[in-house]
């Protein structure tokens, strides 16, 4: 809420300066956001009035000015406004005035003429834009005065950021009485006395729907002059309250709103017809705004009604065709409280906001309704003249005000500090708060304003705000000690993390929301999750996998002129899943996913600058999971290429994939090369086991070697697995030592040579044993797979 | 006996010319070799007579002993100057680059994160998990935010379509990881609710979360870490002193301000916004909002079964993003999510 601070000044008896002010204001809870002074500062201009207007001899634009600064003798001022005519009267600086910008008017001689001073725009003054000529002030501005005084220049617009339970500070008085309250000083109250009527008019109304409306102030106004001219002060006022003036009868309303809090709405009475409803909104009800949009109004809107059509959105917004207009001479003017509950979420609902429903929802002083007309009426009457009919109420039930009971001990123990009742009694006296004593006990009575006290902690708060924040201790944290339990089975998710950095990825971290072109390529995504309200068509779905960030990241680095990119990131993706947990239709599992492009090694001297391959990658999920024992199988991935692709096992489940890119999408993405991409279940990495101790041998291991030739397309887990389940007890490990294909074996077949490590954690083997178990590897290979052994 | 001094300088002289190892061992036999000057010296001695035999014998070993000697001085010499050269030949230019794979590294709110979970952790914090596609009610009605609070608003929240294109009504994208303090209270009471005494709850809980927000302040998506701690007599105070030590141990330094200002949340109160101040570097004297915090609202504690007149707790949530610019001097937050390499790598 923006608001004039002199006007503020005027409702509180403070000493505080401007910035002493905003301290107070922000750390009761009322954050100041911003503290503009309404005018640059600038000096000695004053209200003058142009006598005499001639032509300046030696020039065709400007004239020579006689102009009564209100200090005897007129002064002679060369003007070059083309607006200035005589009898106007308009901010004159006076010779050693300084102005915004730094800028000091001197006498001086303008071809030929001198000059005492300088008329102003109010663009010179610093307090609008507008270029249209000089400052036209009202013809009742006192001639000498400062400008300064008679505008009210040296004023704060304060800002207030204000949270959605005190919407009794979102008015001048609210405010006013909140500075009461924390700086002990006096609250000035604004006096408004009941209008008589003194005309009969009257119009009824009935409270349909007496829950969201249980007070409905109207009141009947005739022979008003809509046409009449909003004061000066109002103005200032409301556009300094970041409002703007339109017309003195809403410029009135609006006054009040800001004044009092409470928003008012004036009806064209003569478009009236019968008794008002205040009633809940009937099927099919359309009404045309004030802001010319049509709507269809929901069934659980309040309305304003008369016997024949709706007429506005109760406490939300005006109907066109009912509103007031410059020709409006008769009006009837609603002051009423609507529930905030009624109004809650429905102006949003429609896509606007008003500072009527700003208000209602968050709770309007049900104690002020009947002021606020009043005092409404008077400032009509005043200012547009006309004449007032009686106030008619209508009444239901107001909102019960139970009393909260607040414990001392309580609130002592939950702040933290020691609160006497003498203290809590002396800070509630502050707030205006009505209460009994009950031993150490209050029974609080919140006011009509306040719709934020309902329950003990409410009166916590408001204890712990008024003592101020900063005068509650802050000791060193106390709590029973218990040492926090980490598996052994269970790698930290940091640790991983650093292993892959240790190898030379980079993390990143991605938007969970993709484009659709992304799940569609690299997931293959038959049943997206799209949002409901993206931000951005390219961010419309939710990913199931991370690799389409990773490529684009990848994509961004080469465009600059990064070549060798290693990444990974960590995140969750998104599937649809009936049985999800633990949100029902969703799956959310944590994955790992990395993206390997360019070099294998950096480049620089004294390497062979060979690319990036799928073994390179390999070798990282190996060392990743170490030393569990993966296997990978040839697989089809959407994203990958099929016959460079493979899923990675881990105890014969599934954990993820890892493989080229596929061509295709190589092309598709304008990449120069397939970069190596993996993605792995997060959860299933962070496992390890236990490690358990195997008896070490003294003896020395005998090793041999054996080659074979096979068929190229062998795959080489298919010769370890049927290895693993012929081989005797003593061969230790078969390891795999060179691949060859060429010159000495045959076409499609490929040499393969395997390390094979024997050992007897008991006693020497005999060279007999070692033949035969070799014999054995080498039949079994001959059997299964046709090997030859290789000379 | 001339002549042996004579042979001694000779040899001396024949071993300081010779620079090539197979040279000398040649030049070696002319004085020590089968025929050796030396050696047939020595063979002559048994034609003298006894007497002379030993005196001559003595002064021959003598200058034998002399010229090997001088050979192995000489030999030494020529090592080393074999071993300097080839030290010299084989000397490399140790100031080119070193050819491993270069690290990695972190992604900046990472450090960010694991150094709040590493401080949280020394005072006895574990870390919670949540999910981030997340029921209504507990991104909402659990943190006691109801129906038409403006938080609920189409303006903050992303909304999910159902698969045939409706809005799905009961899940979200969270706004914040609030709910995950519902969550784990939840699961927390299970678990000890029959005690009489539970334990007390001391968590943070990282994690992305989501905003239909987007400038260069707001990201759509950003980072939020959760706190906390629920027990018998935890007080705003309590708050106020792990709040005070987090921050001047996560910036390492007790130059700065910390102030609670009153603010509003749905579910704590009292509710305070946590800004700091530093008292140096570029942003001196600003007071910056960092994070908001509050009592847990006993509304809160009673959804998930924790009765708030025997416990009380507070909570916080802070922006690990905002405090991972402040502790580096980051100045846009889009940097975080564009997986620029030139940005990242300066956090390795």
């Amino acid at each position: 809420m923006k608001f004039s601070e002199s006007w503020l000044r005027t409702l509180v008896d403070t000493q505080l300066s401007s910035e002493e002010l905003s301290h107070l204001l922000t750390m009761a809870g009322l954050e100041v956001e911003g503290m503009e002074p309404v005018a640059p500062w600038f000096s000695e201009v004053v209200v003058a009035q142009v006598l005499d207007v001639v032509k300046h001899p030696d020039a065709d634009r400007l004239n020579v000015c006689k102009v009564d600064i209100g200090r005897g003798e007129p002064t002679t001022i060369v003007c070059g406004a083309p607006n200035v005519a005589v009898g106007l009267r308009v901010p004159c600086a006076l010779p050693g005035a300084k102005l915004p910008g730094d800028f000091t008017i001197k006498i001086a001689k303008v071809r030929g003429i001198e000059s005492s001073g300088m008329l102003c725009s109010a663009k010179e003054l610093g307090i609008s834009e507008e270029t249209s000529g000089l400052l036209v002030l009202p013809s009742d501005a006192p001639i000498g005065q400062s400008i300064r005084e008679y505008l009210d220049l040296d004023d704060t617009q304060f800002e207030l950021k204000l949270t959605p339970n005190r919407a009794d500070c979102l008015s001048l008085a609210g405010v006013a009485r909140e500075v009461a309250a924390i700086a002990g000083a006096q609250v000035m109250p604004i006096v408004v006395a009941d209008v008589p009527a003194s005309i009969a008019d009257r119009r009824n109304v009935v409270l349909d729907a007496p829950d969201a409306c249980p007070l409905y102030c109207g009141r009947v106004l005739k022979g008003v002059n809509a046409k009449a001219a909003t004061p000066e002060w109002m103005k200032r006022r409301l556009e300094r309250g970041g409002i703007r003036s339109i017309s003195s009868l809403v410029d009135i309303t609006n006054y009040i709103m800001l004044e009092l809090g409470q928003p008012l709405h004036a009806f064209d009475n003569t478009k009236l017809e019968g008794v008002l409803h205040v009633r809940m909104a009937k099927p099919a009800e359309k009404l045309l705004l004030l802001n010319e949009q049509t709507v269809s109004v929901d069934a659980d809107i309040l309305m304003i009604a008369d016997d024949a059509k709706p007429l506005a959105m109760a406490g939300i917004m005006g109907g066109e065709e009912s509103g007031i207009t410059l020709d409006t001479s008769e009006l009837f003017l609603e002051s009423a409280f609507f529930a905030p509950k009624a109004i809650a979420g429905r102006a949003r609902r429609y896509g606007f906001a008003s500072d009527a429903s700003h208000r209602f929802e968050r709770g309007v002083d049900f104690g002020g309704t009947r002021r606020a007309i009043e005092r409404a009426t008077q400032l009509i009457l005043d200012i547009c003249g006309g004449e007032a009919g009686p106030v008619v109420e209508s009444m239901a039930t107001l909102p019960a005000r139970h009393p909260v009971r607040l414990r001392s001990a309580r609130a002592s123990q939950v702040i933290g500090m020691d609160f006497s009742p003498e203290r809590i009694a002396e800070l509630f006296d502050g707030l205006g708060l009505n209460f009994v004593r009950d031993g150490a006990d209050f029974l609080v009575t919140p006011p009509s304003w306040r719709f934020d006290l309902e329950i003990e902690e409410d009166l916590i708060e408001e204890i712990a705000r008024l003592h101020g924040y900063d005068n509650i201790p802050s000791p060193a944290p106390r709590g029973k000690l218990k040492m926090q339990v980490q598996p052994e089975s269970i790698r930290p998710a940091a640790r991983i993390r650093q292993l892959l950095v240790d190898r030379g990825y980079q993390e990143v971290v991605n938007f969970a929301f993709v484009e659709e072109a992304w799940e569609r390529d690299f997931a293959a995504n038959e049943a997206m999750i799209r949002l409901a309200n993206p931000i951005a068509s390219q961010m419309a779905v939710m990913r199931s996998s991370l690799l389409g960030g990773l490529l684009s990241n990848l994509i961004t680095n080469l465009k600059r002129k990064q070549n060798r990119v290693r990444l990974f990131e960590v995140g969750r993706t998104f599937t649809r899943e009936v049985e999800g947990k633990p949100v029902e239709g969703f799956a959310q599992p944590w994955k790992l996913a990395g993206l390997a492009y360019g070099t294998a090694l950096p480049e620089g001297w004294g390497r062979d600058g060979r690319k990036i391959d799928f073994f390179d990658v390999k070798g990282d999920i190996e060392a990743l999971l170490a030393p569990a024992e993966l296997r990978f199988e040839k697989a089809q991935h959407p994203a990958l290429h099929p016959g460079r692709s493979a899923r990675v096992l881990l105890d014969q489940a599934e954990i993820g994939y890892v493989g080229e890119l596929h061509p295709e999408w190589v092309q598709k993405y304008a990449l120069t090369q397939a970069p190596v991409l993996f993605e792995l279940d997060f959860s299933v990495i962070k496992q390890v086991r236990v490690p358990v101790f195997e008896l070490v041998s003294n003896l020395p291991p005998v090793i041999r070697d054996l080659a074979v030739v096979v068929d190229q397309s062998l795959p080489l887990e298919q010769i370890l697995d049927r290895l693993r389940e012929v081989l005797p007890g003593l061969v230790k490990g078969v390891q795999l030592f060179d691949v060859y294909v060429g010159k000495g074996v045959p076409e499609n077949k490929k040499s393969l040579a395997f390390r094979i490590v024997m050992q007897d954690t008991q006693r020497t083997l005999l060279d007999s044993e070692v033949d035969a178990a070799m014999q054995q590897l080498v039949s079994c290979l001959e059997q299964a797979f046709g090997a030859q052994l290789r000379a | 006996m001339d002549n042996l001094d004579q042979i001694v300088s000779e040899a001396r002289a024949a071993f300081a010319t010779i620079a090539d190892p197979d040279a000398l061992e040649q030049v070696k036999a002319r004085f020590l070799g089968k025929s050796g000057q030396i050696t047939e010296l020595l063979k002559g001695l048994g034609k003298l007579p006894p007497e002379e035999k030993k005196v001559a014998g003595a002064a021959i070993n003598v200058a034998k002993n002399a010229v090997e000697a001088a050979l192995n001085e000489r030999r030494e010499a020529i090592r080393k100057a074999a071993l300097e050269a080839r030290l010299a030949e084989e000397a490399l230019d140790v100031t080119l680059p070193g050819r491993a794979e270069v690290r990695g590294g972190l992604h900046p709110v990472t450090r960010t994160l694991e150094r709040i979970e590493s401080l949280f952790g020394s005072i006895g914090f574990d870390v919670a998990d949540g999910p981030e596609i997340e029921e209504d009610f507990f991104n909402f009605t659990a943190m006691n935010t109801p129906e038409d609070h403006p938080a609920r608003s189409m303006h903050d929240t992303f909304y999910l379509q159902n698969p045939d294109g409706t809005v799905a009504d009961k899940v979200l994208l969270r706004t914040h990881t609030s709910p995950i303090q519902a969550r784990y209270m939840k699961a927390h009471v299970e678990r000890y609710g029959q005690l009489e005494n539970m334990p007390e709850i001391r968590i943070i809980a990282p994690g992305r979360v989501y905003r239909v927000d987007s400038d260069a302040t707001h990201s759509p998506m950003f980072h939020q870490v959760e706190g906390l701690w629920v027990g018998e007599g935890v007080s705003f105070a309590d708050l106020k002193g792990v709040i005070a030590d987090f921050l001047r141990s996560f910036f390492e330094s007790d130059d700065l301000k910390v102030r609670f200002r009153p603010s509003f949340f749905p579910f704590t109160e009292p509710s305070a916004e946590i800004d700091v101040a530093f008292m140096g570097g570029p942003l001196k004297g600003r007071w910056l909002e960092i994070a908001g915090c509050g009592m847990v609202h006993p509304d809160v504690l009673r959804h998930a079964g924790i009765d708030p007149e025997k416990y009380t707790g507070f909570a916080f949530g802070m922006g690990p993003d905002r405090l991972t610019m402040l502790r580096y001097g980051v100045n846009d937050l889009r940097l975080f999510f564009e997986g620029d390499l030139r940005f990242l790598r300066q956090f390795a």
